[in-house]
């Protein structure tokens, strides 16, 4: 068929276009020439052993881990109470307040960043520091926090909840015994998805942050040095492979919950 | 026999919607009870309340004499069986039967025992290590039984439970849950619309239109003494003629139908009294004369208008004069019995005492 094969050399040029830059990041990260051309020269470990002897990068490295888990556990804690109460209960002005908690996934972050400095120092006279950077980081990962979970408590059997509390359970226990477990896939999901997204944001933790750089900001700064950029390819490619082993067990545990439950499995985000 | 479940005037409003208006009843100890309806007509809201899953706009709910108002429903003597039957996805068989006794003070050993006991009743034996998503409709329905039978209640209450399975499994269910509520001695509270599973499996139904009970009744009763046209309808079918009644001797009235004459009927026929306005009679109370040497009570000349064959039965509309509508007569198809064509002029037979007058 001709408009298959059309078709089939079109994906074929979107995956080469999106992935021949990642594909490049190995590459460079392996060879042992100090620029960034073709031909390459050879290959070898010295990037990452250069990117060991960084120690501001650890810094920069934990800072980010530091944020990146706080902030999935603020945001999915708050999407869940928000999707909870958006899927189970009907209030006035549910539209509109739901409306508001979903903004951020559509508004451009510099503008968050901004109101959020304005706010922060000179309204609040606050200081800067990882706990601004978790602030904004939330902001933006409550909406598709709320987007996943909204989904795993709607596919969740109303039924299932009262028929424990007919039996005996109370509202609390049947959240534990119950709810919990059969949204638990939406929950690592979220966790995740919120976890990569404050890894990788770096406008608002360019503005928010306060002695500490985040990951993020540190490799923006390296970028300045021409003679730091293979080291950069070094630590890209680490991330890189990091992300894949995450999104990897996510969707293998969350596969499996599937399994656990006989749902069907509509697909997740990978 | 002492009520459990007394119902005094219940309402309930979901917004504008007035989903049960004053409905009172009473519900005996150890009774099948049905409630029988059309889609939307409050059948599953009455059962909620009862549950306590709904709050009341007005009204009372007794359970064993107790009011339950603000009784949750962990703290209510009845448990449900829900349409989906609701069984944990993320838990076997053995736990969900169990879950009802995760607060009772029982040990290990007493546990297994008791959902051992409780698969059994339901035929489930050996099931406890199961998948609850490798389960089969009806399996998974007997799951649902087993897990609210375990706690010993006073009363069950069951969300058309049956409405899922295929025809003849839930034939099958049917029986078997009549037998079980028999062998248990609970009192089961049955929502159904279908009316045939109603009049097989119940001690009394009611009958439920718009929010409200039409009529309840043992399903003879109701079979045979509906008192509006409402619930003639709903429960098998029925032919419906105009007439009018007055007061013969005592005990007795007499009713004027045009096309059939005059007709005495005791007051018995009468169940919404002498003030009826359509007399009633079921097609198989109709029978059609084939021969001269046949004879009836009562005997009306008509003609076969159209045959509708069910296999064992047909059913026969036949115009009668003075009579708007064709009246439908059903005839077992017996052997030997000479086949009837269209147009064939014919008489029908009947007998007074098939008829009833109702509004
Ligand atoms: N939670 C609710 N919110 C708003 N309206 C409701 C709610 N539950 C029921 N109703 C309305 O109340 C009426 C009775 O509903 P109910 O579910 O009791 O009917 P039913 O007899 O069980 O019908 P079915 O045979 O279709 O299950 C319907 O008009 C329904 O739309
Ligand atoms: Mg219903």
């Amino acid at each position: 068929m001709k408009s298959g094969k059309l078709l089939t050399s079109f994906v074929w040029l979107y995956l080469i276009f999106l992935y021949l830059p990642v594909i490049l990041l190995p590459l460079f990260a392996f060879n042992t020439g100090k620029i960034i051309a073709f031909p390459l020269k050879g290959f070898g470990f010295q990037w990452f052993y250069e990117l060991a002897k960084i120690e501001a990068l650890h810094t920069a490295v934990f800072t980010s881990l530091k944020i990146a888990i706080i902030t999935s556990i603020l945001a999915t804690t708050l999407g869940m109470f928000a999707s909870r109460a958006a899927t189970r209960f009907s209030f006035p002005g549910k539209g509109p307040i739901m409306g508001l908690i979903m903004v951020p996934l559509v508004l451009p972050e510099i503008i968050v960043a901004v109101s959020l400095i304005v706010v922060l120092i000179k309204v609040l006279g606050l200081g800067l520091s990882i706990w601004t950077i978790i602030l904004g980081h939330v902001l933006i990962c409550v909406p598709f926090s709320i987007a996943i979970l909204n989904g795993a408590f709607r596919s969740l059997d109303k039924s299932l909840e009262e028929a424990s509390i007919d039996l005996g359970e109370t509202k609390w226990s049947t959240f534990r015994l119950i709810t919990l477990p059969l949204v638990m896939p939406g929950i690592i999901s979220s966790l995740l998805i919120s976890f990569v997204i404050s890894l990788d944001e770096f406008i608002i933790a360019f503005f928010l942050t306060g002695s500490e750089p985040t990951l993020s900001v540190y490799i923006w700064g390296m970028l300045r040095f021409p003679a730091r950029i293979p080291a950069v390819m070094a630590l890209g490619t680490i991330m890189l492979v990091v992300s894949l082993l995450l999104l990897t067990a996510s969707e293998y545990f969350r596969r499996r919950g599937l399994k656990r439950t006989g749902v069907q499995d509509t697909g997740g985000f990978v | 026999m002492k009520p459990i479940i007394d119902l005094i005037n219940v309402d309930k409003s979901f917004g504008d919607v007035k989903a049960l208006k004053g409905v009172s009843a009473q519900i005996m100890e150890g009774e099948f009870f049905s409630l029988l309806g059309p889609s939307g007509c409050g059948k599953t809201t009455l059962l909620r309340t009862i549950a306590g899953f709904e709050d009341l706009t007005g009204g009372v709910v007794l359970i064993d004499g107790k009011d339950m108002e603000g009784v949750l429903p962990n703290n209510r003597p009845a448990n449900m069986v829900f349409q989906s039957y609701a069984i944990f996805p993320h838990l076997n068989v053995g736990e969900n039967v169990a879950f009802g006794l995760r607060r009772k003070q029982l040990s290990l050993s007493e546990k297994s025992e008791k959902v051992k006991e409780a698969l059994d009743m339901v035929g489930l034996e050996g099931y406890e290590n199961r998948a609850a998503h490798t389960l089969s409709g009806g399996q998974r329905q007997r799951v649902a039984l087993a897990r609210a039978l375990i706690l010993r209640p006073r009363v069950l209450l069951l969300d058309e439970p049956l409405s899922a399975l295929d025809k003849k499994l839930r034939e099958q269910m049917q029986t078997e849950l009549r037998r079980l509520q028999r062998q248990v001695g609970i009192t089961f509270i049955l929502v159904t619309h279908d009316q045939e599973e109603a009049l097989i499996m119940s001690d009394r139904i009611a009958v439920m239109f718009d929010g409200q009970i039409a009529q309840l009744d043992s399903p003879f009763d109701l079979y045979t003494r509906p008192k509006n046209r409402e619930v003639a309808n709903f429960i098998g079918i029925m032919n419906f003629l105009p007439g009018s009644a007055s007061q013969a001797k005592k005990g007795f009235l007499d009713v004027t139908v045009p096309g059939l004459g005059e007709i005495t009927i005791s007051e018995d026929q009468a169940p919404a009294g002498v003030n009826g306005t359509q007399v009633g009679i079921r097609p198989e109370m109709l029978t059609i004369l084939l021969d001269a040497e046949q004879t009836s009570d009562r005997e009306t000349p008509g003609k076969v208008l159209e045959i509708d064959y069910y296999g064992d039965m047909s059913y026969y509309s036949v115009a009668v004069e003075g009579v708007t509508d064709p009246l439908s007569v059903s005839m077992r198809n017996t052997a030997g019995r000479k086949a009837l064509n269209k147009d064939d002029k014919i008489r029908i037979g009947w007998s007074s005492e098939s008829l009833i007058l109702l509004d």
